[in-house]
């Protein structure tokens, strides 16, 4: 991969009638963009062909900001009118961009079942771990005892792991990151992009507006600093438990990486048989 | 011409096939026809009725109110329906599904040991043909090729058991009263 | 399509459920999305769909939910292709938000909605008219629909093709208001030829992409109802159902933007009313009472109303093919001869509402309701036409 300076991903891949962005000070959904656009950058992604798809929510801005289609739905229902788009034109290269409520929460079903049926979609997750865009609530994703504005004494919900979830269900591209890993973010996004079948890639994203505010990291430095504290690599994972050891750590890396025949597929070669 | 035909019994007997056929016969026929049905959520078992409302003319009211045949294949669908046969209708019934098949009015009576005579052929589940050949030979509304028709289309898989179902139900069925 | 149809079929003449009917009328019409999730009374529909859209190159999908399969439908609609969903009326209550979406961002799709008892999980196998009002209104915010109501089996052929022409001339939701009973019921049937159906195509856009505007009207016609570009075709446009700008961009705080939109989308509708509101009338002109129905209760009308004029009662009938948007002029116009009016319908009065404010203040309007699964009987609704007189 070389070097792109970022105003040519500005000037090839954005509205420029749409910036600035809505994003606040010290988010990383403008980084996880900017680490997407490099990926379809390096892989030189036909743009005409390319269908960005979004449910609400801060990281649901995404695609309002690509130059290309964008299709930006319901709260919860990204990845189901993805797979509308996929299913209807499999030409299309179709990419969710998600927050962990819109697809832990309201769309923890349809991200199930897309996964289930393997719809050749990718699917990025930005984590917060909270709802941003409605001011800093809790999230399926908040760490127990986290503040946030409806946890005012600390979160007392177990958070749910989005990433072993599809793993579990068997998607066959998983990888996690934070903001921090900008250049696995891409290498990791490039995969999922040319992953037939469902592929999620699921970016630790900091919030310092209101996350960190109401949890003692007020700065992205201190949130940054956070992930790097408690995040483990898998390989290191894996070594520890080698070893007998344990750790309460989120795993990062990539965790599936395997092939699936996907749902299109499927569908194409039954239909052949019938005729 | 305006006729209503109500089947009723059980789930699983084919009543709602039973009134398909009849319906595609007219249709053949080139009458008006219109089948409705009712039943409960569950697959087998349950109270099922299926109408058939048949006519030359445009049909309005799709149900059938009083009933011109009434084919008959469970002894609680007797109690509730025998008598919602017009005057001098045909009633329909297998006795040995309906044992207690006695009513009075003005009504035409028809008998066929149909699950006996489906058991004999090789399977129960023709008894609704066997009822629908007696049907048939009874009342002249619709012909044989019409009826012939409709079974060919609607059960293609199991012809000619079937077709010998609807021929036992003809020669079989007796006019008791 | 049809030919298709018809050569798979080896005839073109049927004897099927009203269910069946839509999805044949759905084929016609060159529907090759369809996504649902099982529901009484409106299975036969997924059921039928998932049989031939293989054999025609279509896509038939079983969704997580009735919320999904709406969504995916409104996602594949964004592609150009013509899609529908099938439900009944708790899948219909889940999919209210998407109708919305569609609404505002002015997606094509046709929803088959075949009416249950209500309300919650209520009669799963018995017919109503419950959901007439749920229709228009369902979904939150203004905005305009097209709801059609059916009588026969091969009227819900005819106005599968129709739904969907409509949805595709105003770029709208359009829905198909079958009950339990016409969905059940079964009747002769006759697949059009394709040289003898209108099937409409949505207007595409043909301006150079970097000029066009996804929500710019008049490039190419006159009406209210912007060029669609199809994602994939080049034209990269976003769709979103936030307020937006001609542009499609989100604006959300601006009045004037919101109001623009939002007059809009119920004007491209309602100015073409005279060529969307279908009706059918008998023996209105000396009538001094008028039955109107609309859907299977009309029949059952008719019967009385036939009944009541061979005892000599001057009774007519009116009855609505298209229930939304309503058309209280025309409506006014039809029934002003009358002194009462009788509103027949399988709910405790929907539709009387709308027909009440339509007729003049010193007309009498009634309701003939039914409930609890049976349609009205003949005698039930020729008992109020007496009880008129």
């Amino acid at each position: 991969m070389g070097f792109v300076s970022n105003d040519i991903i500005v000037d090839k891949y954005l509205r420029k009638d749409m910036l600035p962005t809505i994003f606040c000070t010290g988010c990383g959904i403008g980084s996880v963009m900017n680490f997407s656009l490099r990926a379809i950058h390096d892989l030189n992604i036909d743009m005409n062909k390319t269908v960005f798809v979004s449910g609400i929510g801060c990281s649901s801005r995404v695609p309002g900001y690509i130059y290309a289609d964008g299709l930006h739905s319901l709260h919860g229902r990204a990845i189901a009118y993805a797979t509308g788009v996929k299913l209807a034109n499999p030409d299309l290269k179709v990419v969710v961009f998600t927050g962990d409520g819109d697809c832990g929460a309201i769309g923890g079903n349809h991200f199930l079942h897309a996964i289930r049926r393997n719809v050749d979609i990718t699917v990025i997750s930005i984590n917060n771990f909270i709802y941003g865009m409605t001011g800093g609530q809790v999230a399926p994703t908040t760490p127990l005892k986290s503040k946030t504005t409806t946890t005012p004494y600390g979160n007392i919900e177990y958070p749910i792991d989005l990433s072993m979830m599809a793993k579990v269900i068997g998607a066959p591209y998983v990888a996690r990151w934070t903001t921090a890993h900008p250049i696995q973010c891409i290498n990791s996004i490039k995969k999922a992009l040319q992953k037939t079948g469902f592929s999620f890639v699921e970016i630790l994203s900091p919030c310092p507006t209101s996350y960190g505010r109401m949890n003692k990291m007020g700065t992205t430095l201190d949130m940054t600093k956070h992930f790097k504290e408690n995040t483990i690599n898998i390989k290191l994972y894996e070594k520890l438990i080698a070893e007998g050891k344990t750790t309460d750590k989120m795993i990062i890396g990539e965790l599936v990486d395997t092939e699936k025949e996907d749902f299109n597929a499927k569908y194409k070669k039954f239909c052949g048989e019938l005729k | 011409m305006k006729a209503g035909i109500r089947i009723s019994g059980f789930g699983g007997q084919g009543i709602i096939l039973s009134g398909v056929i009849v319906g595609k016969a007219a249709v053949n026929q080139g009458f008006n026809a219109v089948q409705t049905q009712s039943y409960g959520p569950e697959a087998r078992g349950g109270s099922t009725r299926s109408e058939v409302v048949i006519s030359d003319e445009e049909i309005d009211y799709p149900k059938v109110e009083s009933a011109s045949v009434s084919i008959i294949m469970s002894q609680e669908a007797f109690y509730k329906y025998a008598s919602r046969t017009k005057r001098e209708g045909l009633i329909i019934y297998d006795p040995e599904l309906i044992p207690d098949h006695k009513i009075d009015g003005d009504f035409k009576l028809a008998e066929i040991n149909a699950t006996r005579i489906a058991s004999e052929l090789g399977t129960k589940i023709v008894a609704n043909i066997v009822m629908l050949g007696a049907f048939n030979e009874m009342c002249s509304l619709l012909s044989k090729d019409s009826m012939t028709e409709a079974i060919k289309d609607s059960i293609p898989k199991m012809l000619d058991l079937n077709l010998n179902a609807f021929e036992a139900g003809i020669n079989k069925v007796k006019l008791v009263k | 399509m049809t030919n298709d149809v018809i050569r798979l079929l080896g005839k073109n003449q049927l004897f099927i459920q009203g269910d069946e009917a839509a999805v044949y009328g759905a084929l016609i019409a060159d529907c090759r999305f369809f996504a649902g999730y099982p529901i009484t009374p409106a299975t036969e529909v997924a059921e039928g769909m998932a049989k031939w859209m293989p054999r025609l190159g279509g896509v038939y999908v079983q969704m997580e939910d009735e919320i999904a399969s709406i969504a995916s439908v409104i996602g594949a609609s964004c592609t150009g292709v013509k899609s529908m969903t099938a439900t009944s009326g708790p899948g219909f209550s889940l999919m209210q938000e998407c109708i919305g979406y569609a609404c505002m961002a002015e997606i094509p799709c046709v929803i088959v909605n075949v009416q249950r008892g209500g309300p919650s999980t209520g009669q799963p196998t018995e017919a109503a008219q419950g959901d007439v009002m749920q229709a228009m209104w369902g979904t939150h915010g203004d905005h305009q629909i097209i709801a059609l109501a059916p009588k026969s089996v091969q009227e819900t052929l005819d106005l599968t093709i129709e739904a969907f022409n409509l949805s595709e001339d105003y770029r709208v939701p359009v829905i198909l208001l079958l009950d339990a009973e016409i969905g059940h019921m079964r009747e002769k049937v006759v697949l059009p030829e394709i040289k003898n159906v209108l099937v409409e195509e949505r207007v595409p856009a043909t301006i150079e992409p970097d000029r066009y505007r996804p929500y710019r009207t008049g490039f190419t016609r006159s009406s209210k109802v912007p060029e669609f570009a199809p994602f994939g075709s080049g034209y990269r446009t976003y769709v979103t159902g936030l307020t937006h700008d001609k542009r499609g961009f989100p604006v959300t705080t601006s009045a004037d933007v919101h109001e623009e939109l939002v007059r809009r989308l119920v004007e491209k509708v309602q100015d073409d009313i005279d060529s969307i509101w279908y009706y059918e009338d008998s023996f209105l002109e000396d009538a001094e009472i008028v039955v109107v129905s609309y859907g299977t209760t009309s029949r059952p009308a008719a019967s009385a109303v036939k009944m009541a004029r061979k005892n000599g009662l001057k009774v007519g009938h009116l009855r609505l093919i298209t229930i939304w948007p309503f058309h209280y002029e025309k409506t006014r116009d039809l029934l002003k001869n009358a002194h009462t009016i009788i509103v027949a319908e399988m709910n405790l009065g929907q539709m009387i509402h709308p027909i009440t404010e339509a007729v003049s203040s010193d007309t009498k309007v009634i309701l003939a309701p039914k409930i609890g699964g049976a349609i009205h009987t003949p005698f039930e609704i020729l008992k109020f036409i007496e009880g008129e007189q």
